[in-house]
């Protein structure tokens, strides 16, 4: 059979010019931008190269854009995890058969199919200070003493983003870890517990590693959403208060927003940077392990 | 059924265990969805005070005022058209390069394949694409959204339908062609049918994420006009914020459409999502 003649290469056309034009020229065409000082009030071939006075700018001025990097980065982390390592458990929970299991499979998903828009404008509802759900549920139970100014005490409104993030988000992680433990053959379960191996030792000897791809797939996606993280931290928070909550992508529309296009796409071109990095590495332990 | 265990007791415990954290867990999921469903009946004042008791009278008139106050309508219909046109479009592209790229594994055509899969970790910079779209007369079109959620959702679909279109065995093709088969007539009507699951999964969460999106149309729409849904509750919470009652409304009326889908496509979802990739 011939292959040239039966698989047309044109298949790949349009997709590839939309995928350029749309999404990688934009990139690549924001690192060019990054380097000049366009803005809203550039005149046409007014354009000047500015060398790397924006990303010089970044990282010294007083306006702490510097945090705005360092920030996504603990989201990244932080918010990972506290939804893969309880969804984890709750997926072995439910999977052992408990009594139920359907039905809190799609409580638990639920939320994950709601728009971060919504999520964030009935959070703030439910976490105001003053009449919110969540200080009156406290209150009325007798832990009024754990009563917070959810979005506006600096050291709590990073508590409060990650716990929304994780009521979001966990049902959609564990999910997917419990397509990953109906892989397993319950064989191996058997033979451990004929050694005698414990909860512990099962977990770590067998699930752990027959669920490799499950986890590999929940950090793919849980490291490139943190690392692009905007909607939930706009409306919940809009970076307040002051800044503290303040990420890569709420500066850069901040910037956009104030006409300062140049200093945006530098922010967009450190977030590609750090994307790439990690997205090369990813690649390559999963291209090695011929997973992808 | 006989387990004369000594051990029976502490399992049976550990259930109990089990399901109280389970059902616990389970009422945090839903108080918040029952707190916007009661409070969207009440009057402004009671719905200020967000607690959870039942409406003292009912007012069903609450979604009706804020169907039109909220432009409810014109978001939906935009959600709709970037939602099914976008998700319909790139989801067949993907299948017919996904199927290439999985059948033809040339040198170049490997390339294409993780030149694909970057974007699943690049972000978008819509700061230039702002730019792209000016010289492209694009600016404040529905084709120009449509385009980007397009593109956007190729790296996914290109990822989740090549891995699945290992699975269907070569020989098929190779009867089809000694059939008389021609290369789109074997791709349409021998191959796309079998690849229903996996592009149903594509199709159900693509269509679910442009429904969600917000910073696209942010971005790229700067016109009331063409605003989706989400764009119109953003805009309506921002006018309208001590109206909660309203707010609420239009919060579950925005989420309506997404349930819909949601309970179609439930079970090409869960399972679905990736299930190729996850098999370790």
């Amino acid at each position: 059979m011939n292959k040239k003649k039966v698989y047309p290469q044109w298949f790949l056309l349009l997709p590839l010019l939309l995928y350029i034009v749309f999404f990688l020229f934009p990139s690549l065409l924001g690192v060019f931008y990054s380097f000049t000082d366009w803005g809203r009030n550039t005149p046409k071939n007014g354009l000047h190269f500015v060398g790397l006075q924006n990303y010089v700018e970044i990282f010294t001025s007083n306006k702490n854009y510097a945090s705005g990097i360092l920030n996504t980065l603990k989201f990244t982390v932080v918010s990972n995890i506290v939804k893969i390592i309880p969804a984890l458990f709750l997926a072995i929970i439910l999977y052992e058969g408990l009594k139920g299991m359907g039905a809190y499979r799609t409580i638990f998903y639920m939320p994950s199919i709601i728009p971060f828009v919504i999520i964030g404008i009935l959070f703030t509802s439910v976490l105001n200070y003053k009449n919110g759900m969540l200080n009156t549920v406290l209150q009325a139970v007798g832990l009024g003493a754990l009563k917070q100014k959810w979005l506006s005490d600096l050291n709590v409104v990073w508590k409060s983003i990650y716990m929304v993030d994780a009521w979001r988000g966990l049902g959609y992680v564990m999910t997917i870890f419990m397509t990953g433990l109906s892989t397993i053959d319950k064989t191996y379960y058997e033979a451990a517990k004929v050694d005698g191996a414990n909860f512990w030792q099962r977990l770590w000897n067998v699930t752990l590693p027959m669920m490799r791809g499950a986890i590999m797939i929940n950090l793919v996606f849980g490291i490139t959403y943190g690392l692009k993280v905007f909607d939930i931290v706009y409306v919940l928070t809009n970076g307040g208060p002051g800044h503290a909550t303040e990420v890569m992508t709420t500066y850069s529309f901040q910037l956009y927003g104030a006409g300062q296009y140049g200093m945006a796409t530098a922010f967009n071109s450190i977030l590609l940077l750090i994307t790439a990095v990690i997205g090369i590495v990813i690649v390559r332990v999963m291209s090695r392990k011929g997973e992808m | 059924m006989k387990t004369p265990k000594a051990n029976r007791k502490p399992l049976t415990l550990q259930t109990v265990l089990k399901q109280l954290l389970c059902i616990f867990l389970s009422l945090i999921v839903l108080a918040p969805m029952y707190l916007v469903i009661v409070n969207s009946f009440k009057t402004k004042n009671e719905s200020a005070r967000m607690n959870l008791s039942l409406p003292k009278q009912w007012l069903f008139e609450n979604y009706a005022t804020v169907f039109k106050e909220a432009k409810l309508l014109s978001g939906f219909m935009n959600s709709m058209i970037y939602a099914l046109v976008a998700t319909t479009v790139g989801v067949l592209l993907c299948s017919m390069a996904a199927y290439v790229l999985s059948r033809k594994r040339t040198k170049l055509n490997n390339f294409i394949y993780y030149f694909f899969i970057c974007g699943l970790f690049f972000p978008v910079n819509y700061v230039t694409l702002v730019r792209v779209f000016q010289w492209m007369n694009l600016t404040n079109t529905r084709l120009g959204i449509v385009l980007v959620f397009t593109s956007g959702m190729i790296p996914f679909c290109v990822f989740t339908i090549y891995s699945f279109v290992e699975t269907i065995p070569k020989e098929l093709d190779e009867a089809a062609v000694i059939d008389g088969a021609r290369p789109a007539g074997l791709f349409f009507r021998v191959v796309l049918p079998l690849l229903k699951p996996t592009v149903m999964t594509c199709f159900i969460l693509q269509f679910m994420g442009v429904w969600n999106d917000f910073l696209t149309p942010l971005y790229l729409s700067s016109k009331t006009k063409l605003h989706p849904m989400t764009m119109s509750v953003y805009q309506f919470f921002g006018r309208e914020s001590s109206y909660w009652n309203l707010v609420f409304a239009d919060i579950v009326l925005t989420i309506i459409p997404v349930l819909v889908v949601y309970a179609i496509g439930q079970r090409y979802i869960i399972g679905g999502v990736t299930a190729g990739a996850v098999k370790g």
